[in-house]
């Protein structure tokens, strides 16, 4: 069979001493930039680029390196989350919801184990859809216009309520917040500068990293403070570590059901990763319903992003592969390695050089399985960061994202902006609003905006052009656009109208 | 064996040290894997190579406002460091002239040279009922509502500027009505185009190189002064009618305060650069074709760039 062929080939170039030596390198430092809150995926990534470069690695060996940090990195986003309820990268923000609640009760492990398998699972089966259907699913960007991606994203808001713990209007309000953060820096669709009172720094807007270490890591030092250190939520207890085969087991549907949506958040150019585990989330949370108790700290609510995220990673590599356009901001450095290494990503790509497509893929696989049992038994090592006093650990983790905040720009003043947000974020928590939906904001407004304008332009400014596919030709509807809005629209009003029928789970506070 | 466990030792290495301080110094105004990036590893590599420089040229990353802090920060702190140089780019160029550089002007630093350019494209999907610029320029003259142009750069960028000043060479009055909508980057544009949400794409040669091959585009015209080598059945604008020329050079820029001899000596190595085979290969493997101008030449070409872009942002309305 020309698949197992292919897969041949592919493990023979991949499975040489030197290249499964990057391959567990990259799967470490991947890890461990993942974990560290204030470096995502695209900056490990990109912090290694001038490194291969030195090296002159050649592209397959060039690429096992950066794909194992991004998966590494995937991998790793879920540490911090479980542990410190700091996100170690975005997509790892909705395991915060569960996973520091489980953390709470000491089950930080099971979190821990249960999240890592999530992601070995969702990363596995991506990388099969990757090996299967990729040439198919690139005609997926195809049928994705301006209108269609803003009936998604309105979507993705509609829905937020829901995360809130107890108040859909105080959620409301943070999504605003976010959403207008967003609207800092350049005009997506004129260049020109908005709200940035001159100041060069804020041309590219505000990164959701330095929002995501202010809001969290600085809120949290300062409510510290105010406790004089002793009630700070860090300290939890840890139990025995073991492996939880139980809730492995239960969760195996809410990891199926998961990889798939996320794998295709993440061939949607343009949604990636974030949206992938936010989607899988909501979904898993309304499946489950009142008795899921999610945001209390059940296994689902920790499996669910986990696999959504990771499986969006692998999906994100479709649209990068056959189309060379890049689903997400790890992908977009990883498009641009791979035409500096003289392989133009496109239509042609799987059959002019099978050798870089199949050795990626075989890689991949490879990294997945060292990325398992590298974090399964690791996470002792991991759960005793908890048994590090409150008072050493806090400063400790908080200096370590200012640095990873530094080395974005290099720059003091987003510095400033991370303490400015934790002003924010230290009254927003005193408020009893949440912060996760302001992250969302800042993560999604952007594209929310430019999508809707975009529309605007094709259709001559009128509102049909969300949903005509070809704004000039009024017959041709498009059926995704209408169909996600009138989710959106339903996924709003109904929990206003059906208020007594559908009892919300309840759930903890931040 | 050994090599590789040297290679690996190596990468441990580097991992924990980084790299050391060195004499000359390439500023790339991007994040590692960009254009400017390739220019400053590749012009830098081929540097030290060829032996106009001593040791290994550094390269520093300093990504922010499209270029713009790169640029004030050259303007403020350094400028008068002669071992410097900053990767640049038709952007640069566009942005200056539009102001978007927070007030920096073209005439803050020396523009040195360029070794090379990308060839602007006009391309529509290949069951797209234009077979020639002309039918697409003719649509856009009885209608220009009818035409929406997808690019890889924002309203008033480099990508649509190409079609305004075909579109302007054609006769069109109001180059207002022109729709365009600014994607992210060039592949996108294509997806969007192929798709059918926009009727043509405006971007560069190496962008669509590889939805050529696959027939999925066809590519109306190149906006070069001649047919570029290696697609000699694509038709130049100019072949066509509109006398358009709008490449993506690659070049580099230096502090404005250096002597004039300073300035010489590095428009030289720019020279020895573009003519050594390293360069030739390098361009060949990125898409880049022939376009050489270094020092005082570029300078002036530059300030006729800056000043026809400045003309057509400020009819668009990008700039007051």
């Amino acid at each position: 069979m020309e698949l197992f062929d292919n897969l041949a080939l592919g493990f023979s170039i991949a499975f040489s001493p030197y290249t499964l030596f990057l391959a567990i390198l990259g799967c470490f430092i991947g890890t461990i930039v993942g974990a560290l809150p204030g470096l995502g995926p695209a900056n490990g990534v990109a912090i290694m680029i001038p490194i291969t470069f030195s090296l002159q690695l050649d592209a397959v060996a060039a690429l096992v390196l950066l794909t194992s940090i991004y998966y590494g990195a995937m991998y790793g986003g879920r540490i911090s989350s479980i542990l410190l309820n700091i996100p170690g990268d975005e997509p790892a923000l909705m395991t915060t919801l569960d996973g520091y609640p489980m953390a709470k009760n000491g089950r930080a492990a099971d979190a821990l184990v249960i999240s890592g398998v999530a992601s070995f699972v969702g990363a596995l089966l991506a990388t099969i859809g990757l090996m299967l259907l990729a040439p198919l699913l690139s005609r997926v960007a195809y049928e994705f216009g301006p209108g269609e991606y803003f009936a998604l994203y309105l979507l993705a808001f509609a829905t937020l309520g829901g995360i809130s713990s107890n108040n859909q209007a105080k959620a409301a309000l943070a999504s605003c917040i976010g959403l207008m953060i967003a609207m800092i820096g350049l005009d997506p669709n004129s260049g020109l500068p908005r709200m940035t009172g001159g100041n060069l720094h804020l041309y590219d807007g505000i990164d959701f990293l330095v929002a995501i270490v202010g809001l969290f890591a600085v809120s949290e030092i300062f409510f510290f403070i105010e406790s004089h250190g002793k009630s700070s939520a860090v300290g939890v207890k840890v139990g025995k570590v073991r492996v939880p085969w139980a809730d492995i087991w239960d969760t195996r549907w809410t990891m199926l059901r998961s990889s798939f949506v996320g794998f295709f958040a993440g061939v949607l150019p343009g949604a990636g990763a974030s949206l992938g585990s936010f989607m899988t989330y909501m979904m898993e949370k309304s499946i489950a319903g009142e008795k899921g108790g999610f945001g209390t700290g059940v296994p689902k609510g920790v499996a669910a992003p986990e696999a959504g995220n990771n499986a969006a990673a692998g999906g994100a590599l479709v649209p990068m592969l056959t189309l060379g356009v890049p689903g997400s901001g790890t992908t977009a450095v990883l498009l641009a390695v791979l035409v500096t290494l003289n392989i133009t990503p496109g239509p042609t790509l799987f059959t002019e050089r099978p050798d870089v497509v199949w050795g990626l893929i075989a890689s991949l696989l490879i990294a997945n399985v060292v990325l398992l049992i590298m974090n399964v038994p690791m996470v002792k090592i991991f759960v005793r960061v908890l048994q590090v006093p409150p008072a050493i650990l806090l400063p400790g983790v908080t200096m370590i994202s200012f640095v990873g905040i530094y080395s974005l720009t290099g720059s003091y003043f987003d510095l400033l902006l991370v303490v400015a947000f934790g002003v924010l974020g230290y009254l927003l928590r005193k408020l009893d609003i949440p912060t996760v939906p302001v992250i969302l904001g800042i993560l999604l407004g952007h594209q929310m905006e430019k999508q809707l304008r975009d529309a605007m332009v094709l259709s001559d400014g009128s509102a049909w052009g969300l949903i005509y596919t070809r704004p000039s030709d009024t017959t041709d509807l498009s059926v995704i656009a209408l169909c996600l809005l009138i989710a959106a629209v339903l996924g709003f009003f109904a929990p206003i109208f059906l208020r007594k029928v559908l009892t919300k789970p309840q759930a903890v506070s931040d | 064996m050994n090599k590789l466990t040297f290679k690996a030792l190596v990468t441990g290495a580097a991992i924990t040290l980084g790299t050391s301080a060195m004499a000359a110094e390439c500023i790339a105004p991007a994040n590692p894997g960009g254009g400017w990036d390739f220019t400053c590893r590749q012009i830098g590599k081929i540097l030290f190579d060829i032996g106009e420089v001593d040791s290994p040229v550094q390269v520093t990353n300093m990504a922010g406002a499209g270029g713009g802090l790169a640029f004030s920060h050259v303007v403020t702190e350094r400028s008068s460091d002669a071992d410097l140089i900053i990767a640049a780019s038709s952007a640069t160029t566009t942005r200056l002239a539009q102001n978007a550089y927070g007030g920096a002007t073209a005439d803050q630093v020396r523009f040195v040279g360029a070794i090379g350019a990308d060839p602007g494209v006009i391309v529509v999907a290949a069951d797209s009922p234009f077979q020639t610029l002309n039918d697409l320029v003719d649509a856009v003259l009885a209608d220009p509502s009818s035409v929406a142009f997808a690019g890889g750069s924002a309203v008033g960028g480099f990508d649509h500027l190409k079609p305004l000043q075909i579109l302007k060479a054609a006769g069109l009055e109001d180059i207002t009505q022109v729709k365009y909508i600014g994607v992210d980057g060039g592949a996108d544009a294509i997806t969007q185009t192929i798709g059918g949400f926009t009727q043509a794409m405006t971007g560069d040669m190496s962008e669509i190189v590889g939805f050529v091959q696959s027939g999925d585009v066809r590519v109306l015209a190149v906006l070069t002064e001649e047919r570029v080598p290696g697609f000699e059945d694509i038709p130049t604008a100019i072949e066509q009618g509109y006398d358009v020329v709008a490449v993506n050079w690659r070049g580099l820029y230096v502090p404005l305060d250096i002597s004039d001899e300073e300035f010489q000596v590095w428009a030289d190595r720019l020279a020895a650069v573009a003519a050594s085979d390293a360069w030739q290969q390098a361009m060949m493997d990125n898409g880049l074709a022939p376009f050489t101008k270094v020092g005082g030449d570029f300078q002036s070409w530059i300030d006729g760039v800056v000043a026809s872009t400045e003309e057509l942002s400020r009819e668009i309305g990008v700039i007051q």
